[in-house]
């Protein structure tokens, strides 16, 4: 029997390799210091800015923002920059679609957007504590982390796919119906 | 100013191909985590093999240096399996998460908001940790090669190859 493999994930995930490579090289020309693909920082920015807002001397006097440093730097514009090249990517080849609850959600919890929202929400507080905690998420520790054989990006990376098969796993196979 | 520009055309680049990997998808990760559909990996070690290939050749040929982020055995663990956990429900990691409400998924907004609210949570956390969890099990910035005492160009053949063996494996079984 003939399968047709699917090339895509393929080209575009060596083409980001490409891109991380060219990334490093320009960044260290340019800025004088080394710039690695990574995202989860920029969320800690992000708190930074709104906390800001809200109460300037609480992030003046928090340890951890003294240490991130509440500004925006090339990773905050990396995260802007993906947000346009994805829109841009899918309005081109028509893939964009408007969706507020995925199939594999729907077919476990039904189609309440709110419940879906606060799965989201909740996964997410989670998630980015943990990501803080490790210092990086799949793009820092893992694509970053391995190009540079990080004994780190190693760790992290089996930590992250090993907790999150467990956790589909009760998620979206356990209890009767969800398969 | 070139700092934010760079940074910017960087991330179009990176979303964009994030996109035709097809990635960015809610299905994609959850179908990775169910052991359904390795889309995820096969995009991730794609990039990883070229990657560590051109970023190894960079630095030896002086164009730039390596910034492993410090082995924290404690923290790298602790905080890979919370990862791991939250990243089942919510379906995105931080990076996929801009791009997925970017490609139309807007219930990745709640994803985004979630992230940033756990982010301030651990800045809250942080000076409680500073002195116990992130100091234990304090390597530094190690790496393959300086553990095993091998050259770098030794690891990658013999990863590249773990990679490749992988991706034939997907492919025959069709995940």
């Amino acid at each position: 029997m003939e399968k047709r493999v699917n090339w895509r994930p393929y080209i575009a995930g060596a083409l980001v390799g490409v891109l991380a490579t060219l990334s490093v090289i320009v960044s260290t020309k340019v800025l004088g210091k080394t710039q690695f693909l990574g995202a989860s920082t920029t969320f800690v920015r992000a708190a930074g800015f709104v906390e800001q807002a809200v109460d300037l001397g609480h992030v003046q006097k928090n340890p951890y923002f003294l240490k991130e440093k509440v500004k925006v730097d090339w990773q905050f514009m990396l995260v802007v920059g993906i947000f346009i090249g994805a829109l841009a990517a899918s309005v081109i080849d028509g893939s964009f679609k408007l969706e507020a609850v995925p199939p594999v959600w729907r077919e476990r919890f039904g189609n309440s957007v709110g419940v879906r929202a606060l799965g989201a929400f909740l996964g997410g507080i989670v998630a980015m504590f943990g990501a803080r905690l490790a210092d990086g998420c799949p793009s820092g520790h893992g694509l970053s982390g391995l190009m540079q054989l990080s004994v780190s990006g190693f760790i992290a990376l089996t930590c992250f796919f090993g907790a999150g098969v467990l956790m589909a796993a009760l998620v979206y196979r356990w209890k009767g119906g969800a398969r | 100013m070139s700092e934010h520009w760079l940074g910017l055309i960087t991330g179009i680049c990176f979303g964009a191909l994030l996109q035709q990997g097809r990635v960015l998808r809610f299905e994609r990760q959850v179908g990775a985590m169910l052991l359904k559909d390795m889309t995820i990996m096969k995009f991730m070690m794609s990039a990883i093999l070229v990657g560590m290939v051109g970023v190894h050749m960079a630095v030896a040929l002086g164009l730039a240096q390596l910034g492993p982020k410090a082995t924290q055995i404690g923290a790298n663990v602790v905080g890979g399996l919370l990862f791991g956990l939250g990243w089942a429900v919510m379906g995105f990691c931080p990076g996929t998460s801009v791009g997925a409400v970017a490609e139309g998924r807007w219930h990745a907004i709640f994803a985004i908001l979630g992230m940033v609210a756990g982010a301030a949570l651990y800045a809250e956390a942080y000076p409680h940790l500073e002195k116990n969890l992130l100091v234990l099990g304090s390597l530094g910035k190690i790496t393959l090669p300086g553990v095993l005492g091998m050259s770098a160009w030794a690891i990658i053949p013999v990863l590249g190859l773990v990679f490749i063996l992988l991706f034939m494996y997907f492919e025959k079984k069709g995940l």
